[in-house]
C-alpha cells in the first residue's frame, strides 16, 4: 500500500473543465466544470452534467490544472494593440468599385 | 397477439419501473454531485422505458389500463418484474452491481428487440438500445471501480456480489410465456441472450478484481409473480397516493 | 482553471492598493464583467464566495424536500418530471459550486461547512412537505420566487456567477410550470384535491414571501451588493414583484392567498408584514427540519466515503500500471 494522505484528501476529486461542441461544424466552447478522478469518468460526467437537454455533439474535459492563463496585468501590453489597418474598415474604397 | 404478449412485455417493464422506482431513492443521497446527476439519468432513462411498455401491454390487453392503472392499481402478484430488481438498493456498491446485472440484461435484449414484429415495441427499443450501451458503461466503470480501488471497497463488492448473484439468472430461464412470445416474434427467447450476458459480466468482473461465483441455485419466481418479502413495501409506497384517491387525475 | 491566478505572489503599497481599487470600482460601474484572475477587493471575494456558496448550499439541501415526493408520485409522467426538476437542482448546486471554486475555495471546503452547520442556505427548505401538492407549491412558488431572484443575477459584475445564473435560469423555466402544472390539475380535481392544493398555498406562501431576505431597513448586505453590482434589486423590491405575480395566478387557480391584508391598491397588491421572528428562527437553526435536512447530508457524504476513496484510489492504480506499461 502506499503512504495514505489524510483522509480528507483521500476523497478529493480533481477539478476539470469543460468544452462542449453543441452542433457540428461549431467549436467546442467552455460551459462549465466539474470534479472526476479520471479522464473516463470526466467525459461522462461531463455529459450527465451538461449535456441534458441535448445540447452536445463532442466534449472535451481538460484537467484544470493544465490550462494556462494570461496573466490579467499583461492585459495591457498584450491586448493593448492598436493596428486599425488590420481592419477592412480602415480603407476606402472608390465610389463605383464593386467586388473590394 | 394476446395473453403471453401481455406478459411478456410486462416482464421487462415492469422490470424497468421497479429499478427506476429503487434507483429514485439515490436522488439527492449519491457519494458526489456529479453522480447524483448521472444517476438520475439513468434512472429517467428507465423510467420512460417502463412507461412505454405498459403502455403498450395495456393496449394489447385491450381492457383499458393504460400506464399509471398498470402501476399503481396492481397488487404485487400481478407484477411480473425480475427478483433482481425488487432487491433492495443497499450501499452504492450493491446499487451499481445490481445495475450492472440489470443493464447487460438490457443491452442485449434491447437490440434484439429492435426486430420484434410489433412495431410499438421495436420503436420502444431503437432508442432504449442507445440508453443501456451508455447504462452499462456507468455501472461496468463503477463495479471495476469499486472491486479494484481500495480493500474496503472490495469487500463490500464481494458482499454485493453474494448477496445479488443468485439472482443474475432469473432472466434466462424460459417458460412457456417466453416460448409463445418468441414463436411470435414479439420478443426473443430469454436464454438466447445468456452467451452474450455471461461474456460480459464476466470480463467486467474480471476487471473489478472480482471473482466470478460458481453457478448457484438461480432465484426465480418474479416473472411469473411470486416476489421477495421487499416489493411489497416498494410498491405501497410508491402507490399510496394514487390509490388514495381513486378517481382522481394528477 | 483560475485557482493559479489567485496567488497573489507579494503583499501590495497602500499605493498599488488604492489604485487598484479605483480601477476595480471603475470597471464594475462600467457594467465590465470581474474575471477570476482580475484583482479585486477581498470584502467583494468574501461577499461572492458567501453568497454563492449559500445559494449552491441551498440547491443541494433543496432536492430533499421534494425529492421525498419520487417515489410516491401519484402518476408515472409526473415521477419523471420530478426527478428531472430534483435532477436539475444537483445541476445547479454544481454550477454554483463551480463558480464559487474560481474564487479560491474548493468544493470540499464549502461541503464541510454546509455539513457542519456553519453555512446557511435558504430557510425555505426547512419547512416539511406534507402532501403531493406540495410538490406544485415549490414549483410554483418557490421557483418562481428564486427566477425573480436569479434572473438580475445573470448580470451579476462576477462572470462565472453570472454565466452559471444563465444556464441555470434558461434550465429552470420549466421548474415553475411545472409547479404550476400541478396546481393547476389539482385546483380542477376533486374536493380533495382543491383542498390539498389551499393547504400547501396556506402553507407555502409566508415562507416564500421570506426568500427574498429582510426587508430593506434591516438588511445588513444590500448596500456593498448593489454598489458592486452582484445585487440589482433590494429584497423589497424583488418581493412586491413576486407578490404582483403570483396573486393573480392564485386568483386563476380558485385558490385564496392567506394574507388577510391583501388589497389591491390600482398598481399593486399590498401584502401583510411577514412573521420575521419566524423566519429568524427557521434561518438559525430552528425551523421543522433544519436538523433532519443537515442530517440527510451528512448521511450522504459519509455513506459515500468509501465510493469517493475507491475511485480516486482505482485512478491512481490504474495511472501507475500505465506508467509501467
Amino acid at each position: 500500500m502506499n503512504a495514505s494522505p489524510e483522509p480528507g484528501q483521500r476523497s478529493t476529486w480533481p477539478l476539470w473543465e469543460v468544452f462542449v461542441r453543441s452542433r457540428s461544424g461549431l467549436a467546442h466552447q467552455h460551459v462549465g466544470s466539474l470534479h472526476a478522478v479520471d479522464a473516463e469518468m470526466a467525459i461522462a460526467n461531463a455529459r450527465d452534467v451538461y449535456t441534458r437537454r441535448g445540447e452536445g455533439a463532442s466534449l472535451w474535459v481538460v484537467p484544470a490544472t493544465s490550462i494556462v492563463a494570461s496573466d490579467p496585468d499583461d492585459k495591457e501590453s498584450f491586448f493593448g494593440l492598436d493596428e486599425e489597418f488590420r481592419h477592412p474598415s480602415h480603407y476606402v474604397v472608390p465610389d463605383g468599385v464593386v467586388g473590394i | 397477439m394476446g395473453d403471453h404478449a401481455v406478459d411478456a412485455l410486462l416482464r421487462v417493464g415492469d422490470s424497468c419501473l421497479v429499478l427506476a422506482q429503487r434507483l429514485t431513492a439515490w436522488c439527492g443521497h449519491a457519494p458526489a454531485l456529479e453522480e447524483d446527476i448521472a444517476l438520475a439519468n439513468v434512472a429517467l432513462d428507465i423510467l420512460g422505458q417502463a412507461r412505454g411498455l405498459l403502455t403498450r401491454a395495456g393496449e394489447i390487453e385491450g381492457a383499458g389500463r393504460d400506464e399509471d392503472a398498470l402501476a399503481y392499481l396492481r397488487d404485487a402478484p400481478d407484477y411480473r418484474n425480475l427478483l433482481l430488481v425488487e432487491q433492495p438498493n443497499g450501499d452504492y456498491g450493491t446499487t451499481m452491481l445490481r445495475q450492472l446485472l440489470f443493464d447487460a440484461w438490457a443491452v442485449e435484449l434491447w437490440p434484439a428487440l429492435v426486430f420484434s414484429t410489433d412495431p410499438v415495441v421495436a420503436g420502444i427499443a431503437g432508442k432504449a438500445a442507445k440508453e443501456a450501451a451508455y447504462h452499462v458503461r456507468h455501472s461496468a466503470s463503477w463495479v471495476v471501480r469499486l472491486g479494484d480501488g481500495t480493500e474496503e471497497s472490495h469487500q463490500r463488492m464481494l458482499a454485493a456480489l453474494d448477496m445479488l448473484w443468485p439472482y443474475a439468472g432469473e432472466a434466462f430461464l424460459d417458460d412457456e410465456v417466453d416460448v409463445a412470445a418468441a414463436e411470435s416474434g414479439l420478443m426473443p427467447l430469454p436464454s438466447s441472450l445468456l452467451p452474450a450476458y455471461r461474456h460480459r459480466v464476466e470480463s467486467v468482473l474480471a476487471e473489478a478484481t472480482l471473482p466470478v461465483p460458481p453457478d448457484p441455485w438461480w432465484q426465480r419466481g418474479g416473472r411469473q409473480g411470486s416476489h421477495g418479502e421487499h416489493l411489497t413495501y416498494l410498491l405501497a409506497e410508491m402507490q399510496v397516493v394514487h390509490r388514495a384517491h381513486p378517481d382522481a387525475t394528477w | 482553471m483560475y485557482t493559479q491566478g489567485l496567488d497573489q505572489a507579494e503583499p501590495l503599497g497602500d499605493e498599488d492598493l488604492s489604485r487598484l481599487s479605483e480601477r476595480f470600482e471603475a470597471k464594475v460601474a462600467a457594467e465590465d464583467k470581474v474575471e477570476p484572475t482580475d484583482w479585486m477587493p477581498d470584502a467583494y471575494r468574501t461577499l461572492l464566495v458567501r453568497q454563492i456558496a449559500q445559494h449552491a448550499h441551498s440547491e443541494i439541501v433543496g432536492m430533499l424536500p421534494e425529492g421525498n415526493w419520487l417515489s410516491r408520485a401519484p402518476s408515472l409522467r409526473r415521477k419523471g418530471i420530478l426527478l428531472a426538476k430534483v435532477q436539475d437542482e444537483a445541476g445547479h448546486g454544481l454550477y454554483l459550486y463551480c463558480a464559487a471554486e474560481t474564487l479560491g475555495i474548493s468544493r470540499d471546503e464549502m461541503v464541510e461547512q454546509l455539513l457542519a452547520g456553519t453555512a446557511k442556505y435558504s430557510s425555505i427548505f426547512n419547512y416539511p412537505t406534507l402532501t403531493w401538492a406540495d410538490c406544485g407549491a415549490i414549483g410554483w412558488l418557490v421557483d418562481g420566487a428564486a427566477i425573480m431572484n436569479q434572473v438580475p443575477l445573470c448580470r451579476c459584475s462576477y462572470g462565472p456567477y453570472a454565466r452559471a445564473m444563465v444556464r441555470i435560469c434558461r434550465e429552470e423555466s420549466f421548474h415553475q410550470r411545472q409547479g404550476f402544472e400541478i396546481m393547476t390539475v389539482l385546483s380542477q380535481g376533486t374536493p380533495e384535491q382543491k383542498a390539498m392544493a389551499q393547504d400547501a398555498l396556506d402553507r407555502w406562501w409566508w415562507p416564500s414571501l421570506m426568500m427574498f431576505g429582510p426587508p430593506d431597513a434591516q438588511s445588513t448586505h444590500n448596500d456593498r451588493s448593489m454598489r458592486w453590482k452582484v445585487k440589482r434589486f433590494t429584497n423589497d423590491e424583488l418581493r412586491q414583484k413576486f407578490v404582483d405575480m403570483t396573486v393573480p395566478q392564485a386568483h386563476f387557480l380558485g385558490l385564496t392567498v392567506p394574507d388577510p391584508d391583501l388589497s389591491y391598491n390600482g398598481e399593486h397588491w399590498v401584502f401583510g408584514e411577514p412573521d420575521w421572528s419566524e423566519f429568524k428562527r427557521v434561518l438559525s437553526g430552528d425551523g421543522p427540519c433544519n436538523r433532519e435536512r443537515l442530517a440527510a447530508r451528512n448521511k450522504a457524504h459519509d455513506d459515500g466515503a468509501w465510493v469517493r476513496e475507491a475511485a480516486v484510489a482505482h485512478a491512481e492504480k490504474k495511472r501507475s500500471r500505465e506508467r509501467v506499461a
